[in-house]
């Protein structure tokens, strides 16, 4: 299978079929699955029914999404870029995210949203963020990103059976649509159906002088970076987090633990965020063991700007991170 | 909106009653061909490089491209009422408005192309066009010039300006809620505000029946005392007429109002769009009603124009366009270090 966008589909129409409480809304879910094609062949299937385009009203259908799971259902709903998320944000930091705690554990919240994150193909400053650390940083959301085709899959089968409100954000550059360039890989996707379990980081590749953790589309360049550093001598531990909520911490404990230095990337904004956040929890559990200060690549608080050189200026690449896990490594000779 | 054709004493019955002239009229068809030639293209040059295989972020133009060819009409009707020191608040689909207002399109050209000589320097790109001097602004979020466009309104009110801001949207951004939200607001305190929504009968692949229960966005104005009109898109005509009652009235401190244009967009929602949820059929209707040959037929109908005069005004476009997009392509691209410049004023 090549790439995110079939495996999400997949996963949606698997659990759709068995599963009558499940619906799918949002803009354009029906004849362009979603655009990004999270929600392809599902209009063909199941009809406008149950696959519903919803008008331009980000904040109504994200409400309805909530006032639906509080009745029995689980909508499945398309915010089509994340980029769009403050057009419906209160429905979804203040009432999606935390009317099960504060009605007291009355009502559960299983609605799972889908939205495509990321630049990197000249579409600038409202349709190339990340974001996904602004929803991990309100509780009450889970908060996904999958790297790969089987995680894809995998993952969403989860949230289609969790009770509270997660959020898959699929990197448009892991689609594997013709229309963008694809940075992920052909993979072997079992056809049935699996779930992979929340707060599980995955080893992508294992290594002993530092540890890159990150997530998104930043996992296979970072593999691409790990390739580049294993041929100068340098042996890089690449981890995906998977999950942001909830968070895998001993993992990433134990590879800073091994490797005593540890390189954060992301392509979210820099300050305030998931490089931050992880380098705090890592720190918290390995502080004895490393050797280095916790460094951090990610997009140096500046809007993701339109034209190319710029662009490829703020998202980190992979020559960027082998230069700064050269920097990181190249510390050693100072801490040893 | 489609209106029928009058019978030519009453065709200058109307182009008297607008105070239309001759070469007011004639200037609108030359603005009108030079944003034609200008999407076209820009079309030509999106698509170098992404082809056999469609990739967006090939070629010398990366990312969407949402063209207006076929919604000339309505950006030139609304913009020949307007001086630089009007607002204009667009959207993603911004040429024809940007163009209409009068932005130089050799600069406009060079932003799509992400180059250093471009309105915005190479940081905005084709859906966020600013220009402080023709006071033109817009936004790749739907349903986010309305506000702006209010505040405008409000600044040149308080200012005691004369000024009007007109908020272009499309109509499936005015079922977004701050189109309601903007009319509460612009009604209550009478703002010099003209929202003018396209209705090209799409919202990406959405039709307006899978949207919206009713047939037209404008009568929601009437709820919020605000008038409409309701307009033939496709005719320049009959846009400039309810644009200058609207617009007058808005300067004369008579408060807002909106106008619908039914038009049609030519192309797909954006380059690249298989267009399967319309059928060719329709495309090829439309196209009968294309503005730029409607107003041409009638310019030779009322002897203002003949055919070579018209194929002239075509070419000269055609040049301008040329030109803009010679300009933008000699442009160099802007410096890698520029990404960290101008977050803060
Ligand atoms: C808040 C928000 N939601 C969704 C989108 C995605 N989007 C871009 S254009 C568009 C359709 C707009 O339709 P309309 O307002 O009719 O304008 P048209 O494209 O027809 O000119 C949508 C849904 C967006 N840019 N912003
Ligand atoms: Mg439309």
């Amino acid at each position: 299978m090549r790439g995110i966008a079939f495996a999400i589909a997949e996963a949606i129409d698997q659990e759709m079929a068995g599963n009558r409480e499940i619906v799918v809304m949002g803009e354009d879910v029906t004849y362009w699955g979603a655009v990004f094609g999270f929600t392809m062949g599902l209009h063909a299937k199941y009809g406008r029914e149950r696959v519903i385009d919803t008008p331009i009203t980000e904040q109504t259908f994200m409400g309805m999404a909530v006032g639906a799971a509080a009745t029995g259902m689980h909508p499945v709903v398309s915010l089509m870029f994340v980029d769009f998320l403050g057009a419906g944000f209160d429905q979804m930091y203040n009432h999606m995210a935390k009317n099960h705690y504060m009605s007291g554990g009355q009502f559960a919240m299983p609605v799972t949203v889908l939205t495509a994150i990321g630049g990197g193909y000249g579409d600038a400053g409202q349709h190339s963020q990340v974001l996904y650390g602004l929803f991990a940083h309100v509780p009450g959301f889970k908060v996904v990103v999958p790297a790969t085709a089987y995680d894809a899959k995998g993952l969403t089968l989860t949230a289609l059976r969790d009770r509270n409100p997660v959020v898959i954000f699929g990197h448009k550059l892991l689609t594997g649509l013709p229309f963008l360039p694809f940075e992920g890989e052909e993979e072997v996707v079992p056809e049935e159906p699996y779930t992979i379990p929340f707060g599980q980081a995955a080893v992508r590749r294992a290594g002993d002088d530092l540890t890159i953790v990150t997530a998104g589309v930043m996992v296979p360049r970072s593999l691409r970076a790990a390739e580049q550093l294993a041929q100068e001598g340098i042996g890089a531990e690449v981890i995906d987090v998977r999950t942001l909520v909830p968070l895998d911490v001993d993992t990433l404990v134990a590879s800073a633990r091994k490797t005593g230095r540890v390189l954060v990337v992301d392509e979210d904004y820099q300050s305030f965020g998931m490089t931050g956040e992880l380098a705090f929890r890592i720190q918290a559990g390995a502080f004895d063991a490393l050797k280095a200060p916790i460094q951090r690549l990610a997009v140096p608080d500046v809007p993701i700007p339109f034209s190319e050189p710029l662009e490829a200026a703020v998202i980190p690449s992979v020559e960027g991170i082998v230069a700064a896990a050269r920097a990181l490594v190249g510390a050693r000779a100072a801490a040893d | 909106m489609w209106k029928p054709e009058p019978a030519l004493t009453d065709l200058r019955y109307l182009l008297d009653r607008a105070g239309l002239t001759r070469e007011t009229l004639l200037a609108q068809y030359r603005l009108m061909c030079l944003i034609r030639a200008f999407e076209e293209s820009i079309a030509d040059r999106y698509a170098v490089g992404k082809t056999p295989v469609f990739n967006m972020a090939a070629g010398p133009i990366r990312g969407e491209m949402h063209l207006s060819s076929g919604q000339e009409a309505v950006a030139v009707g609304v913009c020949s009422l307007l001086t630089d020191a009007d607002a204009v608040v667009s959207t993603h689909r911004p040429h024809h408005h940007a163009l209409a207002k009068g932005i130089d399109p050799g600069r406009l050209a060079a932003e799509i192309f992400g180059k250093a000589t471009g309105l915005c320097r190479g940081k905005g790109g084709h859906m966020h066009l600013f220009d402080a001097e023709k006071r033109f602004a817009c936004s790749g979020i739907v349903g986010a010039s309305y506000p702006q466009a209010a505040g405008a309104a409000f600044s040149f009110r308080a200012r005691g300006e004369a000024q009007v801001a007109v908020a272009f949207s499309g109509e499936g951004a005015a079922n977004h809620g701050t189109f309601s939200e903007t009319l509460t607001a612009a009604a209550l305190w009478q703002l010099p505000l003209v929202i003018v929504i396209e209705d090209n009968l799409y919202a990406d692949s959405t039709p307006k029946w899978a949207a919206l229960a009713g047939p037209h966005q404008s009568p929601r104005a009437q709820a919020y005392n605000v008038p409409a009109y309701l307009v033939d898109g496709m005719d320049v005509i009959d846009v400039y007429a309810a644009a200058k009652r609207a617009i007058e009235r808005a300067r004369a401190g008579y408060g807002p109002a909106v106008i619908e244009a039914v038009c049609y967009r030519y192309r797909g929602h954006f380059e690249g769009d298989g267009e399967d949820y319309r059928t060719r059929e329709e495309v090829e209707q439309w196209r009968a009603l294309d503005p730029i040959t409607r107003l041409g037929r009638r310019l030779v109908r009322l002897e203002w124009a003949d055919e070579a005069t018209l194929a002239g005004l075509r070419d000269e476009a055609e040049r301008a366009a040329a030109e803009a997009i010679r300009f933008a392509e000699a442009s160099p691209l802007p410096e890698p270090h520029e990404a960290l410049m101008g977050v803060f004023a």
